[in-house]
C-alpha cells in the first residue's frame, strides 16, 4: 500500500491493494480461530477412555477348571469374551471348512493359538448383541457355534460368520498363554 | 437500520421470515453506544464470557462426576489424574468461579460509582442483583460437589442458616437436607440444582441485556446521549475494545489456571468429607467472606437473638441493593460530578475489603469489633448516607453533551468519524 502525504478520509476506498487493516483483521481472526479450535480439543479429548479405564484393559483367566467341551464367559473391557474348550470333533469341523466359501475367509489356524482353545469376543459383528451358545442348552445354530438372538446370525465352531446379516467373524482379541493353564487377554 | 445490508440471498430469505440477522445487525453492529465508555465498561461482557466458559467446562465435568457421597470425592480425583485434560477443565471451572465473582464485583462497583442504577435503568440494576443472588447459590452448591471437608462443613453451616428462622427453622433445614444431616440426598439435589441454575442465569442475563439495550449503556459522564454526535456504533469500536479487554483478562485467568490453580481455594477441600470432624479453620470461599463476616458480627439486638440477627444482616446486605434506585436521592449519575459521594464511594469499597479480611479470621477480640463496625457502616452507607448525601450535596455543573465534554471542539468536526467504519 502506497503511503501518501495527503491525509485522506477514513472511508476512502483503495480497491486494488490489501490494506494494513485487512492484514490485521485477517491475522487476528486467524489466530483467534486457531486458538478457539485448540481450546476445544481438551474438551473433546476428555471424552476418550480415561487412563484408569485403559489400565483395566487386560485380565488373566485360569483355564484349569474348564472341562473339554465347556464354554466359559469372562468380562473384558466391559463386554463378554467367549473361551471355548473345543472337542476334537469341533476342531475337525472348524478345520475342514472350505475357506474360500466363507463370507469372511479365515482358516481356523489363523483364529487360534492352541487348537483346543478358541478365544473370541462375544459380540455379534452385526449390531453388538451377545450371541447364544455358551450353555450346552442354548441354541447354537446350524453350524454348532453361536446363534445371535437379535437378527439370527450364525457362527461356526471357529466363531466365523456362516449365515445371517453379520459381516465379519467374531473378533479374536489379543491374548497370550502365560503358562499352560493361564491366559492373559488384552 | 432495518434491513440487513447482506447481499446473500439465503440470508435475505431467512431474514424475511425470521429476522435474526436484522436483530444481530441492530443490537450488535449498529447499536449506538456512548462514544466515551472507559475500560470499566468491559466487565459486563467479560462476565458473560466467563459464564459461557463455566457452562461449557461444567457440562464436560458433569460427564465424569459421580454425585454420591461414597464416590464424589474419588470421581473428582479421577478427573484430576485419569481423565484426559480433566485437570484443565476442573481448574478452569474452579478458578472461573473466582474470576466470575471478581468481574461481577467490579461490574457492580462500576455501577455504584457511575450511578448506573438510576432512572431509567432501575430494572436493569435489579436484574443484575438477581443474577448476583443466583450466582451465589450456584457457586455455593458447586463448592459442595467435590465432597471435601470444606464442601461438607460449608454446606452444613450455610443450610443451617435457615434454622435461625423462628418455629419453622428446623423443619425447613431437614427439608433442605432431605435427612437429618448433610448427606447423599443433599449432594444429589445440589448437583441437580447446580446444573440447572446457570441456565436460569443465562435467561436472566438475556433480560438484563434487553433492559440494557432499551436505553443503552450509561457512560462515565452520566449524561444522556443528545444526538448522533454523542454515540458511535457498537461494532467495530466496542467489539474491538471488548476483545482487547478479553485478551488481558484471559492472560490473568490463564496465569492462575496454569501456574497457581489452588491459590484461591482452600487446601482443606482436598481432604474427603468427614461428618464426624469439623476442620479447625472453617471459612467460605473468598468471594463470600464479607457476607460471612456480617453473619458472625451481629450481636443480640433487643429480642432478636444474635443467630437470627446475623442471618438477617447477611441477606439484607444483598437485598438492600434492590432498593438503591430509591435510596439514592441524587439525580446526578456519575460520581465525577458529586464531590461528596465521590469519596464516600471509596469508603464502601474499603469497608467491603475490611469485612472480607475479618471474614477470613477467627472472630475473636479485635476482629469482632472491626466486624461489627464494618457491618454497621455497610448499612449506614446505604440506608443513611445514600439518601442524605443526595439531599445536601451540591453537584458540579454537568457538561452540555458527551461530545462537548470529550472532544476538543465540541464534536462538530469529529462527528464525521462516528459512522460505521468502512474499509479504507
Amino acid at each position: 500500500m502506497a503511503e501518501t502525504a495527503q491525509p485522506r478520509p477514513m472511508d476512502a476506498h483503495i480497491d486494488d491493494a490489501a490494506s494494513r487493516r485487512d492484514f490485521l483483521l485477517i491475522a487476528a481472526s486467524t489466530l483467534t480461530g486457531i486458538g478457539a479450535a485448540i481450546t476445544v480439543w481438551p474438551l473433546i479429548d476428555s471424552m476418550e477412555p480415561a487412563k484408569d479405564t485403559l489400565a483395566l484393559s487386560s485380565i488373566e483367566v485360569d483355564l484349569a477348571p474348564v472341562q473339554l467341551g465347556q464354554r466359559l464367559t469372562v468380562k473384558w473391557r466391559g463386554s463378554p469374551v467367549f473361551i471355548d474348550h473345543r472337542t476334537p470333533e469341533e476342531i475337525k469341523a472348524a478345520e475342514s471348512v472350505d475357506v474360500a466359501s466363507l463370507r469372511d475367509p479365515q482358516p481356523d489356524s489363523a483364529r487360534v493359538k492352541k487348537a483346543e482353545w478358541l478365544i473370541v469376543r462375544g459380540v455379534c459383528t452385526h449390531l453388538g448383541c451377545v450371541p447364544l451358545g455358551q450353555k450346552s442348552t442354548d441354541p447354537r445354530g446350524d453350524y454348532g457355534g453361536w446363534f445371535c438372538p437379535c437378527h439370527g446370525s450364525q457362527y461356526d465352531t471357529s466363531g466365523r460368520i456362516r449365515l445371517g446379516p453379520a459381516p465379519k467373524n467374531l473378533e479374536v482379541p489379543a491374548y497370550e498363554f502365560v503358562s499352560d493353564g493361564k491366559v492373559k487377554i488384552g | 437500520m432495518a434491513a440487513p445490508r447482506s447481499q446473500n440471498k439465503i440470508v435475505r430469505w431467512i431474514d424475511h421470515r425470521l429476522p435474526v440477522f436484522t436483530f444481530m445487525e441492530h443490537e450488535l453492529n449498529d447499536y449506538p453506544t456512548p462514544r466515551n465508555l472507559s475500560y470499566w465498561w468491559n466487565f459486563g461482557s467479560l462476565a458473560g464470557i466467563v459464564l459461557m466458559i463455566m457452562i461449557v467446562t461444567g457440562i464436560f465435568l458433569a460427564m465424569q462426576y459421580t454425585p454420591h457421597v461414597d464416590y464424589a470425592f474419588d470421581s473428582v480425583e479421577r478427573i484430576m489424574r485419569d481423565v484426559n485434560y480433566g485437570w484443565l477443565m476442573r481448574y478452569l471451572h474452579m478458578n472461573g468461579a473466582s474470576f466470575f465473582f471478581i468481574l461481577v464485583y467490579i461490574h457492580l462497583f462500576r455501577g455504584l460509582f457511575y450511578g448506573s442504577y438510576k432512572t431509567p435503568r432501575e430494572l436493569l440494576w435489579m436484574l443484575g442483583v438477581v443474577i448476583l443472588l443466583l450466582m451465589m447459590a450456584t457457586a455455593f452448591m458447586g463448592y459442595v460437589l467435590p465432597w471435601g471437608q470444606m464442601s461438607f462443613w460449608g454446606a452444613t453451616v450455610i443450610t443451617s442458616l435457615f434454622s435461625a428462622i423462628p418455629v419453622v427453622g428446623d423443619p425447613i433445614v431437614h427439608w433442605l437436607w432431605g435427612g437429618f444431616a448433610v448427606d447423599n440426598p443433599t449432594l444429589n439435589r445440589f448437583y441437580s440444582l447446580h446444573y440447572l441454575l446457570p441456565f436460569i442465569i443465562v435467561a436472566v442475563v438475556g433480560l438484563h441485556l434487553i433492559a440494557l439495550h432499551q436505553h443503552g449503556s450509561g457512560n462515565p459522564l452520566g449524561i444522556d446521549s443528545k444526538g448522533p454526535q454523542d454515540s458511535i456504533p457498537f461494532h467495530p469500536y466496542y467489539t474491538v475494545k471488548d476483545m482487547f479487554g478479553l485478551g488481558v483478562f484471559l492472560i490473568i485467568y490463564a496465569a492462575f489456571v496454569f501456574y497457581m490453580p489452588n491459590a484461591l481455594g482452600d487446601p482443606q477441600n482436598y481432604i474427603q468429607a468427614n461428618p464426624l470432624q469439623t476442620p479447625a479453620e472453617i471459612v467460605p470461599e473468598w468471594y463470600f467472606l464479607p457476607f460471612y463476616a456480617m453473619l458472625r458480627s451481629v450481636p443480640d439486638i433487643l429480642f432478636v437473638p444474635a443467630k437470627l440477627a446475623g442471618v438477617i444482616a447477611m441477606f439484607a446486605s444483598i437485598f438492600v441493593l434492590f432498593f438503591l434506585p430509591w435510596l439514592d436521592t441524587s439525580r446526578v449519575r456519575s460520581a465525577h460530578f458529586r464531590p461528596v459521594y465521590k469519596w464516600v464511594f471509596w469508603l464502601l469499597v474499603i469497608d467491603c475489603i475490611v469485612l472480607g479480611w475479618v471474614g477470613a479470621h477467627r472472630p475473636e477480640g479485635f476482629y469482632v469489633v472491626v466486624g461489627r463496625l464494618g457491618t454497621l457502616y455497610y448499612f449506614f452507607h446505604f440506608l443513611i448516607l445514600f439518601p442524605l448525601i443526595g439531599w445536601f450535596e451540591r453537584p458540579l455543573p454537568l457538561p452540555t453533551s458527551i461530545a462537548a465534554a470529550v472532544t476538543p471542539k465540541g464534536g462538530g468536526r469529529l462527528a464525521g468519524a462516528a459512522r460505521p467504519m468502512e474499509k479504507p
